[in-house]
């Protein structure tokens, strides 16, 4: 009879601490084969590496996104940087700065409007399409409204491949805009292939450093949601524009008040 | 000026400096062509690589890359070579330096001595001729042996750095990833924390958190919270039980003052670190970080080479006599080194060039998500750092870093490396291990049981 063979020793030696997981998302409590990773907590990770690496590398869906921020009643422009490919891009963060010739002229044809845009919002799959498929038109949809209830005049919304954060500044330029607004795919954690960041500087120009911008960062559901981001962008946009700067000098002083 | 040149069978090139001859002689490497200075093709390469083989060794001693007059790092390099030390190979050049290095007389003795007469621009040079088994057993020839409150860097030893990061500090949090580590033999290089803040108050909290630990449990080890330098110095001016004072360092002097220090300040972080005399075995104080591509991220490069460059954070490193310094040699990612393949060169060349001059290294063998590597890059990397004789790694739970979002090494691989080079913990901390019931004579793992003291109410209530 089975019962009376010994009992086969377990192939993996459980951790007695698994309760402690409540504390942290780090992956403790693993358990072990001999000294290495049980095959499941192996796959596991392989899992969140899959993801994360296919945010980094899924094709930006630019001219579908374009035409979703179309919907939500703004006028949009499809542009690429001086990126031609992902591969390039990841390697030359320089050429993610600024425009490809075509697109330069795009938006050097484009007339103004007789009054100055307040902003020019820009949109850009970074490091993360997924986080921009998935997180750019739902917080447009919040904060537009927003915008415009504040009589934010605003540039075309560009949609931008292969953009690095400062691509804000030569597109800003270009359109006339006080201030630009950056959404663009963050480099994804192993647990958060989708998040999104929002970067805000006043006065966009080639040149600008980090320094002079102001970063809302984690924007997906498990980290920011959208409803917290968009009061804060909301927040600070509306700061911006009235104490004309943004980046150090401009900090979120809500809690404060 | 003198140029230098080599020909090939298809062509002539001249390199107007040493300089550029050093960059064009670099292996293959994203941030060299993001910074303008790499060899136009492979051919151009080996060609310099040619070049640069018969430079003699004394050469670097008379043409600097960076002009003595502008870099405090440069003027460091030149004041304190010793001559002597490097008499044995000052008629050599670059070629034969290799040769020399290779032969089996050379030993461990003979690369301690002589480690004092290399200057970071020599060793780098050497190591742009050398291919990665080179690489290898020149380092695993080397011993560099450091100490605190136990021994780090002897032969047939291994150390982990426990890194117990959370995204928010929660203390909760990073008792549970200590104790994890703890359970599962790590945490002998130091117990060291990635602050989420850099604050005075965050230092304190966290620093002091782990000194009750380590006091509790009589853990042969250290602590460290990985916040800027001012920031741990102002939280030993409060009183804070401060065991090792840690700092990112670089190659110039104007990558340093991008990271806010200067040799000043740092010897100014060493004397009062030492002044504490929390040490029980040594007076190692000190932890740095590097890595390659910082100089050119700080646009503080002058022209040089990333790899040069980081051999040149290794001299700051050495004037302060660290107890553990570290490449973190994937983390700033694809722009600076693409993928498995550089990432890996990368590391073997980091951990050779700071033990040729004389560092305690261990190196942090990790990656980001936009580079083209994953696991098996890593294993391969760990496994051949392993065999050249690096002090240490790190350990996060399950490799994952989920304050800094990168993967990193873990508590297993530790195990992974205990059993295929049957490397041990350092000595101080093997013995503790024992005595805890978490390894046994055989440097395996015991099975925990839920009432192990470890586990005791009232670490879970701190942790």
């Amino acid at each position: 009879m089975s019962e009376n063979l010994p009992a086969k020793p377990a192939p993996v030696t459980l951790d007695p601490w698994a309760k402690l997981r409540a504390g942290t998302s780090a992956r403790i409590a693993l358990g072990r084969a001999g000294g290495s990773l049980p095959t499941h907590e192996w796959l596991d990770f392989k899992s969140a590496h899959a993801a994360a690496r296919d945010a980094v590398h899924n094709v930006f869906s630019a001219d579908q996104l374009g035409g979703e921020i179309a919907k939500l009643g703004e006028q949009t422009l499809v542009v690429g940087s001086a990126a031609p490919d992902r591969a390039t891009f990841l390697q030359r963060p320089d050429f993610g700065r600024r425009l490809d010739p075509p697109s330069q002229q795009l938006l050097e044809a484009f007339v103004p409007p007789p009054e100055r845009p307040d902003l020019a919002i820009v949109v850009s799959d970074g490091l993360s399409a997924l986080a921009v498929h998935t997180q750019a038109a739902p917080l447009l949809a919040e904060l537009l409204p927003k915008l415009r209830h504040d009589g934010w005049r605003l540039a075309p919304i560009v949609v931008a491949r292969f953009g690095r954060v400062a691509l804000q500044d030569q597109i800003g330029s270009l359109l006339g805009a006080r201030l630009s607004l950056m959404l663009i795919g963050e480099r994804p954690g192993l647990g958060s292939p989708d998040s999104l960041g929002a970067y805000l500087v006043y006065d966009p120009k080639p040149g600008n450093t980090d320094a002079q911008r102001n970063c809302v960062s984690n924007i997906r559901p498990e980290g920011l949601p959208i409803p917290a981001a968009t009061d804060t962008l909301h927040y600070l946009l509306n700061e911006s524009r009235q104490r004309q700067l943004s980046g150090v000098q401009l900090k979120d002083q809500r809690v404060l008040q | 000026m003198t140029t230098y040149h080599a020909t090939t069978a298809h062509h002539s090139y001249s390199f107007g400096n040493l300089k550029e001859l050093l960059a064009k002689a670099t292996p293959a490497r994203s941030g060299d062509y993001l910074a303008g200075v790499a060899a136009e093709n492979d051919r151009e390469r080996v060609a310099a690589q040619l070049a640069l083989a018969d430079v003699p060794l004394a050469r670097f001693l008379e043409e600097q890359l960076i002009p003595y007059e502008s870099d405090e790092v440069t003027r460091l390099i030149v004041d304190s070579h010793d001559r002597e030390a490097f008499a044995p190979v000052a008629d050599l050049t670059v070629g034969d330096f290799r040769n020399w290095l290779l032969r089996y007389e050379t030993d461990a003795e003979t690369l301690a001595e002589l480690a004092p007469g290399l200057t970071p621009e020599m060793v780098a040079a050497v190591s742009k001729i050398m291919r990665n088994q080179d690489l290898i057993l020149v380092a695993s020839k080397c011993r560099v042996v450091t100490r605190f409150r136990n021994t780090l860097g002897q032969w047939g030893r291994l150390a982990i750095r426990l890194q117990p990061n959370h995204p928010t500090d929660d203390p909760a949090g990073i008792g549970a990833s200590i104790l994890d580590g703890l359970l599962y033999g790590c945490g002998d290089a130091v117990i060291g924390i990635n602050p989420a803040t850099d604050s005075v108050d965050a230092v304190i909290r966290l620093v002091t958190m782990i000194d009750e630990l380590i006091q509790r449990y009589q853990i042969p080890t250290q602590s460290c919270v990985l916040a800027h330098v001012t920031t741990q110095m102002a939280a030993i001016e409060r009183g804070a039980p401060i065991d090792l004072t840690f700092q990112s360092i670089a190659g110039t002097e104007a990558a340093n003052a991008s990271f806010g220090v200067n040799l000043n300040l740092l010897d100014e972080a060493l004397h009062a670190t030492r002044a504490l005399n929390r040490g029980t075995v040594g007076d190692n104080v000190m932890y740095f970080e590097t890595g390659q591509g910082s100089c050119l991220s700080a646009e503080a490069h002058h022209g040089v080479d990333q790899q040069t460059l980081e051999a040149r954070a290794y001299a700051v490193a050495r004037r302060f006599e660290p107890l553990l310094v570290n490449t973190v040699v994937g983390f700033i990612g694809p722009e600076y080194l693409y993928d498995g393949k550089q990432i890996i060169r990368a590391g073997l060349e980091d951990h050779f060039c700071g033990k040729l001059l004389g560092l305690p290294m261990g190196c942090d063998v990790c990656y980001t998500n936009h580079a083209e590597a994953d696991q098996d890059d890593m294993d391969n990397l760990l496994t051949l750092l392993a065999a050249a004789g690096c002090n240490y790694f790190m350990g996060v739970p399950g490799a994952d870093d989920v304050m800094l979002n990168y993967q990193s090494t873990s508590f297993h691989d530790s195990h992974y490396l205990r059993q295929l080079f049957d490397l041990r913990p350092a000595p101080e901390f093997e013995e503790w291990l024992e005595s805890m019931h978490v390894v046994n004579d055989e440097n395996r793992l015991l099975p925990i049981g839920e009432k192990h003291k470890l586990l005791s109410p009232s670490l879970e209530g701190r942790g």
